[in-house]
């Protein structure tokens, strides 16, 4: 579990070069990015089971259940996002490469997203089917979980990192995370509503996606300071 | 007095709330006391053991 | 621009004086604003004419609402000053401010519900406010949380400062969606709180009550801050002079 020779290599090269590494290892491993998108369909079941299962009544909480369920395997994932690299030293070799941390750490986050977040949007418009959601809604619900999905892997990883080798991570990983995904969470459940009822969703889209640009912004910049501070 | 304890008919809303507050800034201040109290005795047995001679190593 | 007085109270020693000196005026005063506005506002100030005279937990739930923000915003000024200063003093400061803002957040919280049941009705609305001040709490536990998960205290101050950072970032983002998201399920208006136009006799004891909170808050922060510091420096020379150790 080598890294890539990145030294001495422009940073657009070596996040490319990262991007392929943490691609080869997680493809070896589906089982590990598998197991965020079974939870993510458990999850949705239970809503059907533990309510009404009549469609018409389902309709009106799918949006709500959906991002929900998206929200809580999105956080399921972050645990795989640095825990591997933070323990065999990766990440303390990036660290110290001279490479600018953020956009390595970008990086890591855009390939956890293809492995986690992807499966969650591509199973979205299927799972919001089987609620109800009728089939013209599709893109419209597609669109908010691609936007609002990855915004939760940004924001997520500024929580990795700052729980990075601590011994009760996982809840707190969850305390620190959740209230920072609220709007994400009511943008996406919103537009994910008008989707489904055919209205014009542009307005929470918009918002959403001012959200998911500033977290790819800022969000680099607070997990390579937290990463930064735990290795110290 | 009873018609101004009773507030308009509003005492069960309004006196928890003053009573609550009152606990919480009680509260506030017994465990700050309490926690620079803990520090101040911890930071003065240390002081005294450095100056111990044989705490001197 | 002179910042001698900035680098002065970022050394231990002469915070741990200055807080010391400070924090007397700052209690007295609390207390006499305090004592003033409680009877400016249960006794003096007259009831309202629509909420007649259940208005009168506005003098603490209105002031723990504005300290539980202003703990934030003082905590999260706080960690970044020392985090890019690398200031012991101010990461002291900050881990003071989060258990006091988190009391006064819970304070607001529950004084606001026990507003809301004879006001809307009902003990708990998805008011947008109070819902902000419900994630605000949850900002604040997690900061806790994770000061506490960490056993190094250099560590868990840099850490948390950036954990503050990134919430005062996010609070304004919360509080907009929050509003967002109310102004679409609320279907009728409700009761406004805090109108604009008050009668000085209403709004001088509130002035008065926020003045009392907001020293109240310095001294106990002051008094918590002096106790981090003692334990930050604990084997610095300065304190064993300081506690008359014979040295």
């Amino acid at each position: 579990m080598s890294v890539p020779a990145i030294k001495g290599v422009s940073p657009g090269r070596a996040g490319w070069l990262l991007v392929q590494r943490d691609l080869r290892l997680g493809l070896r491993r589906p089982g590990e990015w598998l197991q965020p998108l079974i939870f993510f369909f458990v999850v949705t079941t239970l809503f059907p089971l533990a309510t009404d299962p009549e469609l018409s009544r389902l309709r009106d909480m799918a949006p709500g259940a959906l991002w929900v369920a998206a929200l809580l395997s999105s956080l399921l994932a972050l645990e795989l996002l640095f825990r591997e690299d933070g323990q065999d030293g990766t990440l303390e070799q990036l660290a110290v490469s001279g490479l600018p941390l953020p956009w390595l750490l970008l990086a890591k986050t855009c390939v956890h997203w293809l492995l986690t977040g992807l499966p969650l949007v591509l199973a979205g418009p299927l799972v919001a089917t089987a609620l109800g959601a009728p089939y013209a809604s599709i893109p419209g619900v597609f669109a908010a979980l691609l936007v609002g999905s990855s915004a939760l892997s940004l924001i997520g990883a500024v929580g990795a990192a700052l729980t990075l080798g601590l011994r009760r991570g996982g809840v707190l990983l969850a305390l620190l995370v959740l209230p920072l995904a609220v709007p994400v969470l009511i943008f996406g459940a919103r537009a994910t509503s008008l989707a489904m009822a055919q209205e014009p969703m542009a307005a929470p889209m918009y918002l959403l996606a001012a959200i998911a640009v500033l977290s790819a912004t800022l969000a680099p910049l607070a997990a390579a300071a937290a990463v930064r501070i735990s290795l110290e | 007095m009873m018609h101004w304890l009773a507030m308009g008919g509003y005492w069960p809303y309004v006196w928890p709330s003053y009573l609550l507050t009152l606990l919480v800034l009680v509260l506030n201040v017994t465990f700050a006391q309490r926690s620079a109290q803990r520090a101040r005795m911890d930071a003065l047995r240390r002081a005294q053991s450095a100056a111990a001679p044989q705490g001197r190593s | 621009m002179d910042w001698t007085w900035f680098h002065r109270f970022g050394s231990p020693p002469h915070f741990y004086r200055i807080a010391g000196k400070l924090i007397p005026w700052c209690a007295w005063l609390a207390a006499i604003s305090g004592v003033a506005g409680l009877i400016g506002g249960l006794v003096l100030a007259p009831p309202d004419y629509q909420q007649g005279e259940g208005y009168r937990i506005i003098y603490v739930h209105v002031p723990a609402a504005v300290l539980s923000t202003m703990a934030y915003a003082t905590m999260a000024t706080a960690a970044g000053v020392g985090l890019i200063w690398r200031m012991n003093v101010a990461h002291a400061v900050a881990a003071s401010c989060a258990g006091i803002g988190a009391s006064f957040t819970f304070l607001a919280l529950v004084t606001g519900s026990l507003w809301g049941r004879p006001m809307w009705g009902t003990y708990w609305q998805w008011d947008p406010r109070l819902t902000s001040e419900l994630v605000m709490l949850f900002l604040y536990l997690g900061y806790m949380g994770l000061r506490g998960a960490i056993d190094d205290t250099a560590r868990a101050d840099r850490a948390s400062a950036v954990l503050a950072l990134v919430g005062v970032i996010n609070l304004p983002i919360i509080h907009y969606s929050v509003d967002w998201w109310n102004s679409l399920h609320q279907g009728h208006t409700l009761l406004k709180f805090g109108k604009p136009s008050m009668p000085p006799s209403m709004l001088v004891p509130l002035l008065l009550a926020m003045l009392a909170f907001v020293l109240y808050f310095a001294a106990i922060v002051l008094v918590r801050a002096r106790g981090e510091v003692l334990r930050r420096e604990r084997n610095a020379r300065w304190i064993a002079e300081l506690l008359g150790a014979p040295s």
